[in-house]
């Protein structure tokens, strides 16, 4: 029986259906109606933020630690505006959110009155769909689309926009239960011949590599990764984006790849004749130079986006699918076929030999001096007194990639980072939503001086919410990832990479009640960390780590894969 | 190699349709050389003839980011299909005074375009054909004065199998 509702009644009862029991937010005009239904709503808890970029990243934390769609609920105009970089930090690597926006009642939609912007217009290039809801009546079978949309195929944000007087006309109720788009179907089911195809390159290869992607975290197809490698006995590299896609610690894992992956990573996709690319979308600071990529390899491309296939290399077997069902029907199919593990490992014994030399001869490393905190030894240092089962968000820079190095992900969706847009600020809020959607969880947001500042607001959220997020960051002076572009390749004209006001982090977190601690000698970082980790709060951590630390290897931008700075 | 493509798309008919599409190809850096919309025989979709041109690695990205799109029902390159018609409109209105007005009539005559308007000055002309055509009409008027020209862009279908 269909019973009449308000817009605004519809918006939480469509939330309460999709299972949705956090919503970030940040209330004003044109959201006050659904802000009036949250208020009779104890099933979905709002945590209202600081500012609503903090809302859309906190969004994506929980999405990205738990595979849910995460949502938020932000005003029109300024509310929606705000929410643009979280928008298109979700975009660029396939997570999916819900992002609700006010807009201003539909007859005045082009007026430019108060508060009103097109926010459809404007975040049309960077979500995978949008909708203005126009009647009232469309508004449930809205919302239930684009959950559906955010969730399915290559997952990413889809925004809604809600005219003030939607929200307050009433409707009949029907919540569409299955929900069919004709013009959107995305195809999970690899064509078996395609797959087939792959085998055979499997049987014909001497030098095979998987190449671990953000597709492999968002499809959980980890298992079928760890099954194919070790039945075939094959080195796995990840992306950014893959790393916890394949357990860092195994011994086949060859670590990250690219700009600034392992010199063995590099060594082994370059040599290689065979890739098995899953869920990676090649970006350019995966492949290096194009022309130079892989250049004996032939390219086996598992990814549900077509889009993704073809883009940025030449792929000789195509296979648009779901990640975990492709695997699975490969491993099918190898089982079919019932070649001994052995005869695998034979074929790919020279290789492996090939491979231990790299290993040895450039392993990951740093150089301690005896004065200086090394950062890299930071991250040892919390990867072994977290024994690696933290989720771990990283700010954007050097910080990020020392963490992408030296910190071990044996599991997906432990590591949360924005690699496409390289967001700095991203990490901080999106630990927020990580530690809401996973209460028992120990959180940390790995940060650099500079990124920590976008988002410091959302301090306030985190004691709010009492969340004992541990910020560590990785203070050098600088914002070093570009002070390292100018040391290497603009002969060390430092433009504008040091701040002349640095806030002193330990009485900032006092200020928001938190606990803040610092280390400045090698020696203490040890315990500071271990007070950190035993504290129940919120902590913010100031490591002052030397300041002209590089990240290596490092390819500089445009170059081959192989031509590495080491360290 | 670079090619031109004719697209066929279809493409669900609500608002901001049209502008997904367009800004796709802005955002990309892919080219529109024309672009014609209108209804289908089905309400709830609009039809679309784009044509581009790019090499086979750029038109294939064209094509499957269109399908990427929520929105976009189906996508065809004519070009690719087979044989297939093709036809644009224009209205050329071109300056006919005393001594140039038989040399109009009798290119439209050979070309049979239509005068759709008459002025002491001017005729309008209408032509339709394939983009060749129009182009030659073009280039032979010229000389006597084009005044204004207005092209509808390219539509195209697929044409039929003759046997069974
Ligand atoms: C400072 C900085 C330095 C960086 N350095 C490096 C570096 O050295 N090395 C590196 O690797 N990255 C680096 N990055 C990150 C880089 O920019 C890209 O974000 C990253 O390489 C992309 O990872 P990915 O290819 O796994 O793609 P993602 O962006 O994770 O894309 C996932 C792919 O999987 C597909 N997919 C999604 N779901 C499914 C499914 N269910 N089934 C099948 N396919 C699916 C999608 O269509 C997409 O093609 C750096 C970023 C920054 C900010
Ligand atoms: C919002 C935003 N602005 C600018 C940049 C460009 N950028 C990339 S890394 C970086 C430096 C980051 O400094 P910090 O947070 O201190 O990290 P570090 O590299 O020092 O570890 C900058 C400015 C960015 N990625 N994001
Ligand atoms: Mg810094």
């Amino acid at each position: 029986m269909a019973t009449k509702m308000t817009g605004a009644q519809i918006i939480v009862e469509a939330l309460k259906r999709e299972g949705v029991d956090i919503v970030f937010g940040y209330p004003g005009g044109a959201v006050i109606d659904i802000y009036d239904e949250l208020y009779r709503t104890p099933e979905i808890k709002h945590v209202l933020v600081r500012h609503e970029q903090g809302a859309t990243h906190a969004a994506d934390g929980l999405a990205r630690s738990t595979g849910k769609v995460g949502v938020c609920l932000v005003t029109s105009g300024p509310g929606a505006t705000n929410t643009v970089t979280g928008i298109a930090t979700a975009y660029m690597d396939s997570i999916p959110i819900v992002v609700l926006t006010g807009q201003v009642p539909t007859k005045l939609i082009g007026n430019d009155a108060f508060q009103e912007v097109d926010i459809t217009g404007i975040t049309r290039p960077c979500t995978k769909h949008n909708f203005l809801v126009k009647r009232v009546e469309d508004l449930a079978w809205t919302l239930k689309a684009a959950f559906h949309i955010a969730r399915t195929g290559r997952p990413g944000p889809v925004l809604v926009d809600l005219p003030k007087d939607i929200q307050q006309a009433k409707t009949d109720f029907h919540w569409p239960e299955e929900i069919r788009l004709r013009s959107y179907n995305p195809v999970y089911e690899p064509h078996k011949r395609q797959v087939e195809k792959a085998y055979r390159l499997l049987e014909s290869s001497t030098r095979p590599v998987i190449l671990v992607g953000g597709g492999v975290i968002s499809s959980g197809a980890h298992e079928e990764v760890r099954e194919l490698a070790e039945l075939l006995h094959i080195p796995v590299t990840m992306t950014l984006m893959g790393l916890g896609g394949f357990p860092g610690t195994h011994e086949y894992s060859l670590g990250m790849l690219g700009m600034h992956g392992t010199y063995y990573a590099n060594m082994a996709v370059a040599n290689s004749d065979l890739i098995i690319a899953v869920g990676a979308r090649f970006d350019d600071r995966v492949t290096g130079k194009v022309d130079a990529f892989a250049p004996m390899a032939k390219i086996v491309h598992i990814d549900i986006d077509p889009t993704s296939i073809q883009k940025n290399v030449r792929v000789d077997v195509p296979i648009v699918g779901d990640c975990k069902r492709s695997l699975a029907k490969l491993l099918e199919i190898i089982k079919e076929v019932g070649r001994p593990s052995k005869l695998w490992k034979e074929q790919f014994k020279e290789w492996w030999e090939q491979i231990d030399i790299w290993r040895r001869r450039y392993p990951l490393t740093y150089k301690q001096d005896g004065e200086h905190i090394k950062p890299q030894f930071v991250i040892e240092k919390l990867y072994q007194l977290t024994k690696g089962e933290a989720i771990v968000c990283t700010e954007v820079g050097q910080n990020q990639m020392w963490t992408a190095q030296f910190y071990k992900f044996d599991k997906p969706r432990t590591l949360l980072s924005s690699g496409g847009l390289g967001t700095m600020g991203y990490g901080f809020p999106a630990a927020i939503g990580a530690q809401m959607a996973n209460p028992d969880k120990l959180v940390l947001d790995i940060a650099g001086d500079g990124s920590i500042q976008m988002n410091i607001q959302e301090m306030a959220t985190a004691m709010d919410q009492r969340l004992p997020i541990k910020v560590i960051i990785l203070n050098n002076g600088y914002l070093g990832m570009v002070r390292q572009w100018q040391e290497l390749f603009y002969d060390r004209r430092y433009s504008a990479v040091q701040f002349a006001t640095i806030p002193d982090f330990v009485k900032l977190a006092e200020a928001y009640g938190a606990v803040g601690l610092r280390a400045t000698k090698p020696e203490e970082v040890e315990g500071v960390l271990k007070k950190a980790l035993e504290t129940n709060n919120l902590v913010l951590v100031d490591i002052h780590i030397a300041p002209e630390e590089g990240v290596f290897p490092m390819v500089p931008a445009g170059r081959a894969t192989t031509e590495m700075i080491l360290v | 190699m670079e090619k031109k493509h004719t697209l066929s798309v279809l493409v669900e008919n609500t608002p901001g349709a049209l502008a997904r599409i367009v800004g796709l190809f802005a955002g990309r850096g892919f080219n529109i050389d024309s672009l014609c919309v209108a209804e289908t025989l089905d309400p709830t979709l609009s039809h679309l003839t784009l044509v581009t041109h790019g090499d086979d690695m750029i038109i294939e990205q064209i094509i499957k980011q269109l399908r990427r799109l929520i929105d976009v029902y189906k996508v065809v390159d004519v070009t690719e299909e087979g044989e297939f018609v093709e036809r644009e409109m224009a209205l050329i209105k071109v300056r006919a005074e005393k001594e140039t007005r038989a040399e109009v009539l009798r290119m439209c005559d050979i070309f049979r375009c239509k005068v759709v308007d008459v002025s002491p000055r001017t005729y309008t002309v209408e032509v339709t054909g394939p983009e060749s055509k129009i182009e030659a009409v073009i280039e032979l008027l010229k000389p006597l004065g084009i005044k204004e020209l207005v092209r509808t862009g390219l539509i195209a279908m697929k044409r039929e199998k003759k046997s069974a």
